[in-house]
């Protein structure tokens, strides 16, 4: 274990590495540019296990992840906004044939090319992007150091269950630079190839891999959509991930939602204003969703405060979770701008 | 074992999926006779990822018992340039239609040739997109009557193989073959595989194709709009070899 000085791109990159990722591909765009820049910094040291590919555009970026991948390698790829757009054409197949690609999505601005640096605009597009229904799994890290873990994790998760995996972060994460501990993962999943596994293969048909995402007839394409939907209701339950902020455990009646960098400003605000009777929930899945965790924090809650960096993105998944249950959900939401610790002190005196 | 008069099915032919799904009279099942044959000769069956886009050429998802993998319509090129990244010792076949090829997927199709991607690309030109019913295709021909080109299409259209012969000053295997000569094409075929597998770099082969179901022709008129084709794109190789 060490302590280094690293942006959140740099750090990226060294989670993958020490995750096992020997691939990468991409497209320049801000604020997920210097992930691939530091890959390539690693690459040019180690050209025969590692590779690298510049593409010509996103829609090729994530395909050649797709194709490293069914081969075999551990590959990823960043990117933010119109290019996270752009490769959702790649990131539908991922999840249509269950291709356990890694992505990382450092959210910029929205709509359209918007602003640069921030938002949370991105968590609906990563999570459900495409003409499926979000067989995917999304970590939304909360700090810089939490980027480190759950990429590592990202890319044991996308093996482990062979399910494309994201990490939404976005351009403030990315781009400061702070002390974070490099920690050498005890267990990787193990990556394997799903095509040409083997060199010497007779005249069975049984030995011969066919993919495709493409069905002729509905029933066919049905049963297909039916195997995605049993396996992500078994598997997501040992996905899922949250955490819950509190200074004590006295009783509550405020619980504020939020995830990623706005739920480190929810947490600064707690610890500032010593405020017990608010609490907060940090959904680290966004998708699979923490329903039932969510549920048992809601004991005795009279509010629900969602703050987001998004009008409707966060909240939709909360109202979504929550149906039927009668607690008044009140919201404070940014789209495309930082949320800070005091603005969300402002609101807890607000809403007393 | 070389098989001069083509009439036996390829070794590697996957026989629960036939009788196939192409159209009667459609140019594909002859071109995948041929890679087939190809795939035969060279003793690459196990060794071999064969990429397929959207398009009629999806039909080829099961073809052969040959390791597959079908995507988008346009992005075979990039799958199999990640696939092939990652594994140089396979072989790697990106096989897509003309649309796929030269409309929607141009910047992958250029992008690898001028990068000298160690693939091999083989192109189904029909002049038309047959999938979707007949539409005007990049490589549909001056005056051709397609859903969307009613009356008559424009003078504008795509020439492959020598697009490409100018994209780039590198070297590359380039050939234009045709259905209606299969002996010839599998000459083609063979070359730009081993021409990958020398590890010479980017090989491609267009196949200008029959469709009589879009052409809406009979026999004889799909011939002679077949010589109409070789008329404006020219069968040849195109090979660039170091100078």
């Amino acid at each position: 274990m060490s302590k280094e000085l690293l942006t959140g791109n740099e750090i990226i990159v060294r989670a993958a590495l020490n995750a096992g990722a020997q691939a990468f591909f991409g497209y320049p765009i801000t604020p997920a540019t210097e992930i691939m820049a530091e890959w390539d910094t690693f690459y040019e040291k180690n050209r025969n296990n590692l590779l690298f590919l510049q593409t010509e555009d996103e829609m090729s970026a994530g395909f050649a992840t797709i194709g490293a991948v069914v081969t075999g390698k551990k590959a990823f790829t960043a990117t933010a906004g119109p290019g996270n757009i752009l490769m959702q054409d790649a990131f539908s197949m991922a999840e249509a044939m269950q291709i356990p690609i890694v992505a990382i999505i450092g959210q910029r601005g929205g709509p359209s090319t918007a602003s640069v640096i921030y938002s949370q605009q991105e968590l609906t597009l990563t999570a459900f992007g495409g003409n499926g229904e979000g067989y995917r799994i999304v970590y939304s890290p909360s700090t810089i150091q939490e980027l480190y873990d759950y990429t590592i994790k990202a890319f044991n998760t996308a093996w482990k269950y062979t399910t494309p995996t994201f990490v939404l972060t976005d351009g403030y994460t990315l781009k400061t630079r702070t002390n974070v501990e490099i920690t050498r993962p005890k267990n990787l999943e193990k990556s394997f190839p799903m095509v040409l596994k083997s060199n010497k293969r007779g005249k069975k048909e049984s030995e011969y891999v066919n993919l495709r995402n493409t069905y002729s007839v509905e029933e066919e394409c049905f049963k297909n959509n039916k195997t995605l939907i049993e396996k992500w209701n078994k598997i997501k339950s040992q996905i899922e991930e949250h955490e819950v902020y509190e200074l004590n455990k006295s009783k509550k009646d405020t619980l504020i939602i939020a995830h990623g960098n706005v739920a480190s400003s929810a947490k600064q605000a707690l610890y500032d204003t010593k405020k017990k009777s608010v609490k907060l929930f940090r959904p680290i899945t966004v998708n699979p969703f923490p329903i039932n965790a969510l549920k048992k924090e809601l004991k005795g809650i009279k509010q629900i405060i969602v703050t987001e960096s998004a009008n409707n993105q966060l909240l939709k998944l909360v109202k979504e979770n929550l149906y039927g249950l009668n607690i008044p959900i009140k919201t404070y939401n940014k789209p495309a701008l930082g949320i800070t610790p005091e603005e969300i002190i402002e609101l807890i005196k607000k809403n007393k | 074992m070389e098989n001069k008069n083509n009439l036996s099915w390829p070794k590697c032919w996957k026989h629960s999926s036939k009788p196939h799904n192409f159209c009667p009279g459609c140019g594909h099942p002859i071109i995948l006779k041929q890679l087939g044959h190809t795939i035969d000769e060279l003793g690459i069956q196990s060794n071999t990822l064969f990429g397929i886009d959207i398009g009629c050429s999806l039909l080829a998802w099961n073809f052969f018992n040959v390791d597959t993998i079908q995507t988008h319509h346009g992005r075979t090129i990039p799958v199999m340039t990640g696939a092939k990244r990652s594994k140089p010792k396979m072989v790697s076949i990106a096989y897509l239609g003309d649309g796929g090829a030269y409309a929607i997927g141009m910047q992958h199709l250029i992008s690898a040739r001028i990068r000298n991607e160690n693939i091999t690309v083989i192109i189904v030109n029909n002049a038309n997109y047959g999938m979707t019913g007949g539409q005007e295709a990049p490589t549909t021909i001056p005056g051709q009557i397609t859903a969307t080109t009613q009356s008559g299409a424009d003078e504008f259209f795509t020439k492959g193989p020598e697009l490409l012969s100018g994209a780039s000053e590198s070297p590359a295997y380039i050939a234009r073959g045709s259905v209606d000569n299969p002996i010839q094409l599998k000459g083609f075929i063979k070359k730009a595989i081993e021409w990958q597998m020398t590890g010479k770099g980017f090989s491609f082969v267009e196949v200008l194709s029959f469709c009589p179901t879009n052409w809406r022709t009979d026999a004889k008129a799909t011939i002679e709009f077949m010589n109409k084709l070789k008329s404006i794109y020219t069968i040849k190789e195109f090979t660039k070899e170091n100078k």
